[in-house]
């Protein structure tokens, strides 16, 4: 059962061929034989997961139940979930349990889905291999060796080992779309604004946008139908009527207008992950696709803008994180700055430090006009290059990693390496459009390699339809990697 | 050397919502600790702000009764540093585009006005507390203050003396009250200032380097303050030392200031705009609206006093000091003549205003009602009674003893008017004062001020004061 889809799962708790109790311990029992190897979950709790199953069976005894009442899920670890341990892969929240749900969580819940466990992450979603979490590596399904992407590594990876059939995941510049492209699995980084922020601890908070991972275009629209919607506890959530992601599935992509920024594809991708794009692309135009040319001439700088405007805020973000009230506090201390040096000092890894530095020097008296005022007005640039491109066609593709999954270790000694895993994925963040991932084939060692595909604002409902109609010719989002399926 | 002093003041009014700024945690003041401070007011994490439209439209109808400029969008910055009584690390604020720019405040120092203009006014959260007594060598922090909303008022270095700071401050008090956007109660730190201090010789264009004391929360304490830092500093420049800018502390038991920090160990605060919040726009209708809604301003209202009763300015400023005082004094002196409103005007900036501070009092917990101190004026000015009674009748009002007339009724005050009946007192009064006689009709002026008082004692203070004055002057002259 555990390679079902969260559509078909969906068919059988209606049919009653299971019980959503049935399902939970179906996954429960491959959490536990494949979790120790694989490092997907930081948090299992089998007895709140069945509790919540018995109740999603109960609501559709009562013949209440909704689409995916009684469909299990994982959430990442950035999003609180109400008495669950949540420590966004950090030793300062190692201890700290949730005492109210993230929107998110609410709405999974409120849709009668059972939450499965609380998946690993880079530290505060800062990286792009979950290696930077305090409780270990995720290691990649299809090659245990490797990293399965970050930030949403556990998330990712979990999918891909079927032991979750869809995760929730944050993407604040990659961080849906590159774990979902290393595990060869689906992922939607939704137009910023449309998922409440409320409840996820935030790193980057004009960039970060939480969205569905799953293994079909179609598993994408039927979580983000449930985690979307209006909320007013965030005032960037944006007031939207309520729409059904999927409604525009079936139709014929004849006609469709695909622009390759040529910047994508001037170089830094291996030659495997360009062939296998290259073969995505043609595969569209088997489908009806028109290609077109366009140019986001300013590409290039969406990393640098990104390395300056993400640690600002998270710089500030995580100033709240001080041992103070919660979270970790230094055994011992002189008086209050000591406190403040060891408490954070302890409880922060390398990498997080490393971006509160770089944010709170950009943000220092003098160095910030230089600095942040110059990258918003970069940012701006990127934005408008993008609403150029899309007067020329209807979704944007590419490479959504440069690479597929890389060596455990093989970039952590080298942050510029490691940020430029993301160059695909950040311009979409910093011009806040939705962005999505797709399996489209492997390269020569056997690695999953995700298709992106950006589309402009609110355009979630085309994108998914251009994913699941790639999806009904091709079959690279089935493949599983081995022991998994 | 003659010396000038440079008064700017930082304002911090509470504003009077039911909620907090960015949560719906409630403001009131004086619960347990901890217990008005939700998850956004603890900065759990994850939680996010969201802006009290309450805040919005007082910091507006402030804006608009200092005819500033609103400006829209303004932005909420966020301004970083570590405090443990600062749950974010950061206190959202205002920073470079504030809601409030511009404005002026008129204040009254003496008989002269003065117009003093303002910089800015901006929203922001306040802090919690810390608390270092009673947690043995600990500290507790109570976060029921954090995140209460706040209008920060700056005003320009116009003032020149304690006293015009003080009238500025209490100018201030006044407005933001009378506009329902404060309580402005000064004990429980709803309203308190920071003043800039820096003196300068006579005649020089470039200000002095300034000292801030921080965080005053009375009208005395602002003016000793002030009082000792321009003695302090004009003592260090005569002695030939530099003022280096500081921020300093007023301690009221020594009444002196003492140095908290130096600009050098200043915070970089790091402002940035707060992702979390959009740019706060305030449409033409909002603006319209609140407009709209705002009661007549203590200036407009002055003017009506002056025009419509003869009051000077000087009476329609103490009867505009709050709100309630003003509508008062309106209903005292309703369907009144230019003679009567005086009259009423004089009455409640004398004897009650007197009464009430007195017994501490505000307007709104008199014993004299408008319209029995409406009554009793007429009374007066009937010629029923005189000043002199009116003030014993007035006691007897505020202790419960009923309405004037039933008063005069009951005690036989009214005020005797027979010219016949005085003239029988006055001629007894004569026969019996002989030796003061005389001496009047030797030039002694203050021998029938004597006699005057001699004929309002034998009538038991109800002769008619004027006629008395009338009778005896034309028996005296000859």
């Amino acid at each position: 059962m555990s390679n079902a889809t969260l559509k078909e799962l969906s068919a059988r708790l209606a049919a009653k061929a299971c019980s959503s109790v049935e399902l939970a311990q179906d996954f429960i029992n491959k959490i536990n034989v494949l979790n120790k190897d694989l490092g997907c979950y930081v948090t299992v709790d089998a007895e709140r997961t069945v509790a919540q199953a018995q109740a999603a069976d109960a609501r559709r005894a009562a013949g209440d139940a909704g689409v995916l009442t009684g469909v299990p899920l994982a959430h990442k670890d950035i999003f609180c979930a109400k008495g669950w341990r949540t420590t966004c892969g950090s030793k300062m929240l190692a201890n700290f349990v949730a005492p109210y749900d993230a929107h998110v969580v609410e709405r999974c819940d409120a849709a009668g889905m059972v939450t499965l466990g609380k998946t690993n992450m880079d530290e505060f979603a800062m990286g792009s291999s979950n290696e930077t979490s305090f409780f270990g590596p995720v290691r990649n399904p299809w090659d245990r060796e490797r990293v399965p992407g970050g930030s949403s590594g556990g998330s990712a990876a979990a999918v891909a080992a079927r032991l979750a059939p869809a995760a929730t995941g944050t993407d604040t510049g990659g961080s849906i779309r590159q774990p979902a492209a290393l595990t060869g699995i689906c992922g939607l980084k939704p137009t910023y604004g449309l998922v409440s922020r409320y409840g996820m601890i935030a790193f980057a908070s004009s960039l970060d946008q939480a969205g569905p991972m799953a293994r079909t275009a179609e598993d994408l629209g039927l979580l983000l139908n449930v985690m979307a919607g209006h909320d007013t506890r965030d005032s960037t959530s944006l007031e939207r009527p309520a729409e059904d992601y999927n409604r525009d599935l079936a139709k014929p992509l004849k006609g469709l207008r695909v622009g390759l920024p040529k910047e994508f594809f001037a170089a830094g991708m291996t030659a495997d992950v360009q062939k296998t794009i290259e073969a995505a692309i043609a595969e569209y135009r088997k489908l009806g696709a028109t290609v077109v040319d366009i140019s986001l001439p300013n590409m290039g700088l969406s990393v640098p803008v990104y390395y300056v405007l993400a640690p600002a805020e998270a710089s500030s973000n995580l100033s709240r994180f001080d041992g103070v009230r919660y979270g970790h506090r230094a055994a011992e201390y002189t008086d209050l700055l000591d406190m403040y040096k060891r408490s954070r000092g302890e409880g922060f890894g390398a990498e997080v430090k490393r971006r509160i530095l770089i944010g709170t020097y950009v943000l220092s008296h003098g160095y910030y006009d230089a600095y942040y005022i110059r990258a918003q007005k970069l940012r701006r640039l990127i934005a408008q290059d993008f609403a150029a491109a899309f007067k020329q066609c209807d979704v944007i593709m590419g490479p959504t990693s440069p690479t597929t999954a890389f060596k455990l270790g093989e970039k952590s000694s080298d942050p510029v390496q490691m940020y430029l895993s993301d160059i695909y994925t950040i311009a979409v963040n910093l011009a806040g459009l939705p962005g999505m991932s797709i399996p489209c084939g492997f390269d020569g060692s056997g690695l999953p390699v995700g298709l992106q595909i950006i589309g402009n604002y609110f355009d979630e409902a085309r994108m998914l339809n251009v994913a699941h109609q790639y999806q009904l010719g091709t079959d690279w989002h089935q493949r599983a990697p081995q022991g998994a399926a | 050397m003659q010396w000038e002093v440079v008064i700017g003041l930082e304002t911090h009014a509470q504003l009077s919502t039911v909620s907090k700024i960015f949560s719906g945690a409630p403001t009131a003041f004086g619960a347990e600790p901890n217990t008005q401070a939700c998850g956004v007011d603890i900065a759990l994490p994850g939680v996010l702000p969201v802006l009290n439209t309450g805040a919005v439209e007082r910091a507006i109808r402030f804006g608009l009764a200092v005819g500033a400029a609103i400006n829209s969008p303004s932005i909420f910055a966020r301004k970083n540093y570590f405090y443990p009584d600062l749950p974010k690390g950061y206190q959202i604020s205002q920073y470079e585009r504030p809601i409030v720019e511009g404005g002026t405040l008129t204040i009254q120092v003496g008989d002269t006005a003065k117009t003093v203009r303002l910089t800015r006014a901006h929203l922001e959260e306040d802090a919690g507390k810390s608390l270092h007594e009673d947690f043995h060598g600990h500290t507790g922090i109570d976060l029921n203050r954090a995140g209460t909303p706040l209008l920060e008022i700056v005003s320009e270095p116009d003032m020149r003396s304690a006293e015009e700071a003080v009238a500025y401050a209490k100018a201030l008090h006044a407005l933001v009250r009378w506009i329902d956007v404060c309580d402005g109660n000064m004990q429980e730190g709803s309203f308190r200032c920071d003043a800039n201090v820096s003196v300068r010789p006579v005649g020089a264009k470039e200000f002095g380097t300034r000292r801030e004391i921080k965080n005053l929360n009375s009208f005395r304490f602002l003016q000793q303050a002030i009082e000792y830092e321009v003695r302090w500093q004009i003592n260090e420049l005569e002695d030939g030392r530099a003022i280096q800018q500081a921020t300093v502390l007023f301690d009221p038991d020594s009444g002196e200031t003492r140095m908290m920090r130096t600009k050098e160990d200043a915070h970089d605060y790091r402002y940035f705009p707060d992702p979390d919040l959009l740019p706060l726009e305030v449409t033409a209708e909002r603006l319209e609206a609140v407009r709209a809604a705002m009661p007549p301003l203590p200036q407009e209202r002055q003017e009506k006093f002056c025009h419509e009763y003869g009051l000077t300015p000087y009476d329609a400023g103490l009867l505009t000091a709050s709100r309630e005082l003003a509508d008062y004094f309106e209903s005292v002196v309703a369907g009144a003549d230019a003679k009567t409103g005086k009259l009423c005007a004089n009455w409640i900036n004398g004897a009650l205003s007197a009464r009430l501070n007195e017994e501490g009092l505000e307007i709104a917990q008199t014993r004299v009602s408008a319209t029995q101190l409406r009554g009793m004026v007429d009374r007066i000015a009937d010629g029923t009674i005189s000043g002199k009674i009116a003030k014993d009748i007035f006691d007897a009002i505020w202790a419960g003893e009923g309405d004037a007339d039933a008063i005069i009724a009951a005690k036989g005050l009214k005020q005797i008017s027979d010219s016949g009946e005085i003239e029988k007192i006055v001629d007894q009064v004569l026969a019996a004062n002989a030796q003061q006689v005389a001496d009047f009709r030797a030039g002694k002026e203050k021998a029938f001020n004597s006699l005057v008082g001699q004929v309002m004692k034998a009538s038991r203070g109800k002769a008619n004061p004027q006629q008395v004055n009338d009778i005896l002057r034309r028996k005296l002259t000859p």
